[in-house]
């Protein structure tokens, strides 16, 4: 056993890492693990949200309580929209890796574009879910799970449309290009968890 | 600062000049900008520890008082009112304001000192969690000093807490304090996560981890999945009774059982978030003071992951007095029961450490045998309990008091004292008092004994929780007196622990870099660590590198990295398993917008209270504040772009 006190150990060979890259795309990165983690809890939050819907189905006598099922049409509309942004998405994420300014923030203003769509046919969706959230339990939890998706879509359209005006503003250095796809994985996170809350909201009623 | 042409490297050969800038690069800034802007994760985790430890002395106090008004029968010190408020005040604080949040505090101190990192990733969001954590307390205890505090327990049922039995203001502080708390403790899970598996030094693979970090990781998945349950049903809540939705309202469909599965589904996986990081400070201290490496390493992993997957399957036993299915209960006994056995394997483990080991008996280690004693006390009424037979005949009794007091004091709380005792040197480079704190450690283990195992016969014979008198001649009022009195030497205890610090500070004996002679890395650097923490970074090549090469390392083999820059605040990311050097990205300065972004989140929760509407309007500054903080800085790019490498 050394003896108690400072010990920092004698150096023997040394490890250069000074023609390590400053920035790495994907599991390199660690935006990549902050934005799992942030998936992980949000799919949580979806999960149990899902969970109170279909347990308040089970102790109701009859479901939906006291009102006829949304309607279909902004709904489905809305969900081909962003099945549809998938597209520009995806684009922005190859052009951001490929480290080509110019085509990532044209694709990413697509995004916008796309993003500004899909919140609006949202509003309508609101308008015609045929129950206000104070009516009954099912009218609580059917605006929470939209209330909770619409969350996801603002904050995201917001991080899409500061990181497309910063990458025509700058100042501009190489790690945006991991934020871009970093900003893809979360959109495509949100679009792929609206399709059980598609399901849920439009189907269950009706099933 | 340096040219372009010649940027400053660090190294194991590095001059003092190196050495100054790097000290100067990673430091915050003075005066009360520095107050505000701080990132470095040393001065975060210390505030944030010392913020948890001022709620633990509060939740303390409000004990007392409790325990005041029931030293004899039929006393008046406080109004049946007044005492609700206590008991939900003292259970809120002690659970969200300190036990949880004081375990991620450590971590964030020890873990990149642990794990060889110059910082912790995110270094700002650490520091708006702090804030806003620090925020959602004051907010709690400003309503509750105002006479809005919560009286509906720590748990809020429902229907008592929904507003026609809770009218006022207090329970909507309460679930936005969850709000709050939630939020920063997500937010440091995301770090910490990030931390542990991006930012290990090279050669740190998993298996080389120390037992703490391997803890700490396993809490904070469960913190991902454990807390958005509780931020959703206090979210119903605060929806129900604000704007009229009915989750918990059977007239209009809900269901108050609802909230009970929401609130436990957090709420038992919540024990184990308090548990879970005192496993890894034991295993850390035994280690040391056994003065070998804990015995089965790999055993104990898998019994802390194993640990924190059952840890999710408990939660209907704290329901086993509603009207569930009666198989359903069954199947969560075995779960109960189950779970004693990853921990038993650990406690095993240590015990095989202590058999083999040389042990030095000093502070820390009396703090952890302890642990042994209480916490195997109240394993053992937690395998009673388990019985749905036995639980409902103690439901809601003094024997839960008794068993939940036993579980989380010798689980948590004495552990965390041992760290403390252990760590301090490290926190703040001086000494604590060898002989104070056997001072405390007696009060504080009598006095725990006194004043919680007559609980254990006061439920047996019937006493419930949360009565805030009782009358004579029921037999309870000796062994309330004896409750009474314990809990008075538990607070000499912490006054003498307080004065030990204080002293200490003043006047403590000065802490060498390796008070203990421990293995792991946070004691190869100076006590308090430098702002950069290490002057070089270290290639590991063991789970205890300091016990390994103590003389430093054998010829031809990496003990160091070199070529991180010196003048910019460079970091080592290196590969999820195996650490493998991968990249060096350059990491943020100081910034007050962390603590503005908190001030505008605060204002948004508090707000949303008062009206619903605060939710739209106080989202613009906090979306300004948000962009002002990722909006970055010209001259901090140009640096960026000075050093930049593409992959």
């Amino acid at each position: 056993m050394k003896p108690v006190g400072d010990n920092r150990p004698v150096p023997g060979q040394v490890l250069d890492v000074s023609s390590l890259p400053t920035y790495a795309f994907g599991t390199g990165s660690l935006m990549w693990w902050s934005t799992m983690g942030l998936m992980l809890i949000e799919g949580t939050v979806f999960a149990i949200a899902v969970m109170m819907y279909f347990y308040l189905r089970g102790v109701a006598a009859a479901w939906p309580l006291d009102a006829v099922p949304p309607e279909l049409r902004w709904g489905t509309l809305n969900t081909v929209v962003l099945l549809l942004s998938l597209a520009p998405n995806e684009l922005a994420r190859r052009a951001a890796q490929r480290e080509d300014r110019r085509a990532t923030r044209l694709w990413l203003s697509v995004c916008v574009f796309f993003a500004l769509a899909f919140l609006a046919l949202r509003a309508l969706e609101f308008t015609t879910l045929n129950v206000s959230w104070h009516a009954n339990a099912y009218g609580s939890i059917v605006w929470l799970l939209l209330g909770l998706h619409t969350t996801h879509l603002i904050t995201d359209t917001i991080d899409t449309g500061v990181l497309a005006v910063l990458l025509f503003t700058g100042p501009f250095e190489g790690k945006r290009f991991v934020d871009v796809c970093e900003n893809a994985v979360y959109w495509y996170f949100v679009v792929a968890s609206w399709l059980p809350l598609y399901a849920v909201v439009y189907m269950a009623p009706r099933g | 600062m340096t040219s372009e042409a010649t940027p400053l490297r660090d190294g194991p050969a590095a001059s003092a000049h190196v050495l100054q800038a790097l000290a100067d690069t990673w430091r915050d800034p003075r005066g009360w900008r520095g107050m505000l802007a701080a990132i470095d994760h040393k001065t975060i985790a210390r505030r944030f520890i010392v913020a948890t430890f001022v709620f633990f002395f509060l939740g303390g106090l409000l004990a007392l008082l409790m325990r005041l008004q029931l030293a004899r029968p039929q006393l008046h010190i406080v109004s049946p009112e007044f005492y609700n408020q206590l008991f939900t005040m003292h259970g809120t604080t002690m659970m969200f304001l300190f036990a949880v949040p004081v375990m991620q505090a450590v971590a964030l101190y020890l873990v990149p000192l642990m794990i060889g990192a110059r910082s912790i990733a995110f270094p700002r969001m650490v520091a708006f969690s702090y804030w806003v954590f620090v925020m959602g307390g004051a907010f709690l205890y400003a309503g509750f000093a105002l006479g809005s505090g919560p009286n509906t327990g720590w748990f809020s049922y429902v229907p008592l807490a929904s507003s026609d039995y809770a009218p006022g203001k207090g329970v909507d502080i309460w679930a936005q304090m969850i709000t709050f708390t939630e939020l920063s403790a997500l937010l440091v899970a995301i770090v910490l996560i990030t931390t542990i598996f991006k930012m290990r030094a090279p050669g740190m693979t998993l298996a080389r981890m120390p037992l703490f970090v391997w803890a700490t990781l396993v809490t904070q998945f469960m913190v991902l999945f454990a807390m958005p349950s509780v931020m959703l049903g206090s979210t119903a809540l605060i929806l129900d009774r604000l704007v009229g939705t009915h989750f918990y309202n059977p007239v209009r469909g809900g269901d108050v059982l609802l909230w009970q599965h929401l609130f436990w589904f957090f709420g038992h996986p919540e024990v184990y978030l308090i548990f879970i990081p005192p496993l890894g400070f034991i295993s850390s201290i035994l280690s040391t003071f056994a003065r070998r490496p804990v015995f089965g390493y790999r055993a104990m992993v898998l019994a802390l992951v194993a640990t924190a997957f059952l840890a999710f399957g408990l939660w209907v036993h704290h329901m086993f007095a509603t009207n569930l299915p009666e198989v359903g209960k069954a199947f969560f006994t075995a779960a109960s029961l189950l779970i004693a056995v990853p921990s038993a394997l650990q406690i095993f483990c240590w015990i095989a450490t202590l058999w083999k080991g040389r042990l030095v008996f000093v502070t820390p280690l009396y703090f952890v045998l302890a642990f042994f004693v209480i916490l195997v006390a109240g394993g053992m009424t937690g395998l009673m309990l388990a019985s749905v037979s036995l639980d409902l005949q103690v439901h809601d009794t003094y024997f839960v008091v008794a068993h939940l007091h036993y579980v989380l004091m010798g689980g948590a709380v004495f552990p965390l004292f041992g760290a403390v005792y252990y760590w301090f040197p490290k926190f703040t480079g001086r000494m604590l008092g060898e002989r104070l704190g056997m001072w405390h450690f007696w009060l504080f283990f009598i006095g725990f004994n006194v004043a919680f195992f007559p609980m254990h016969l006061l439920g047996l014979h019937g006493m419930p929780r949360r009565i805030w008198t009782y009358s004579e001649g029921l037999g309870w009022a000796s062994m309330n007196s004896l409750a009474s009195i314990g809990s008075l030497v538990i607070a000499a205890g912490i006054a003498v622990f307080v004065v030990n610090v204080a002293l200490s500070l003043w006047r403590g004996a000065t802490a060498p870099a390796d008070p203990w002679g421990a293995g792991t890395l946070e004691w190869s650097v100076p006590s308090p660590p430098p702002p950069h923490n290490f002057d070089s970074i270290p290639v590991v090549h063991s789970a205890d590198p300091l016990w390994a090469d103590p003389g430093g390392a054998e010829p031809g083999q990496l003990s160091h990295v070199a070529g991180l820059a010196a003048d910019a605040r460079e970091v080592l990311v290196t590969a999820a398993l195996d650490a493998r050097p991968q990249s060096r990205p350059l990491f943020p300065q100081p910034t007050v917008w962390p603590f503005v972004s908190a001030v505008a989140t605060t204002v948004l929760f508090i707000g949303s209270v008062y009206t619903p509407w605060a939710v739209v309007w106080a989202a613009f500054p906090v979306s300004v504040a948000v962009i002002g903080w990722f909006w970055p800085d010209r001259a901090e790019t140009a640096r960026a772009l000075a050093l930049e490498r593409r992959p």
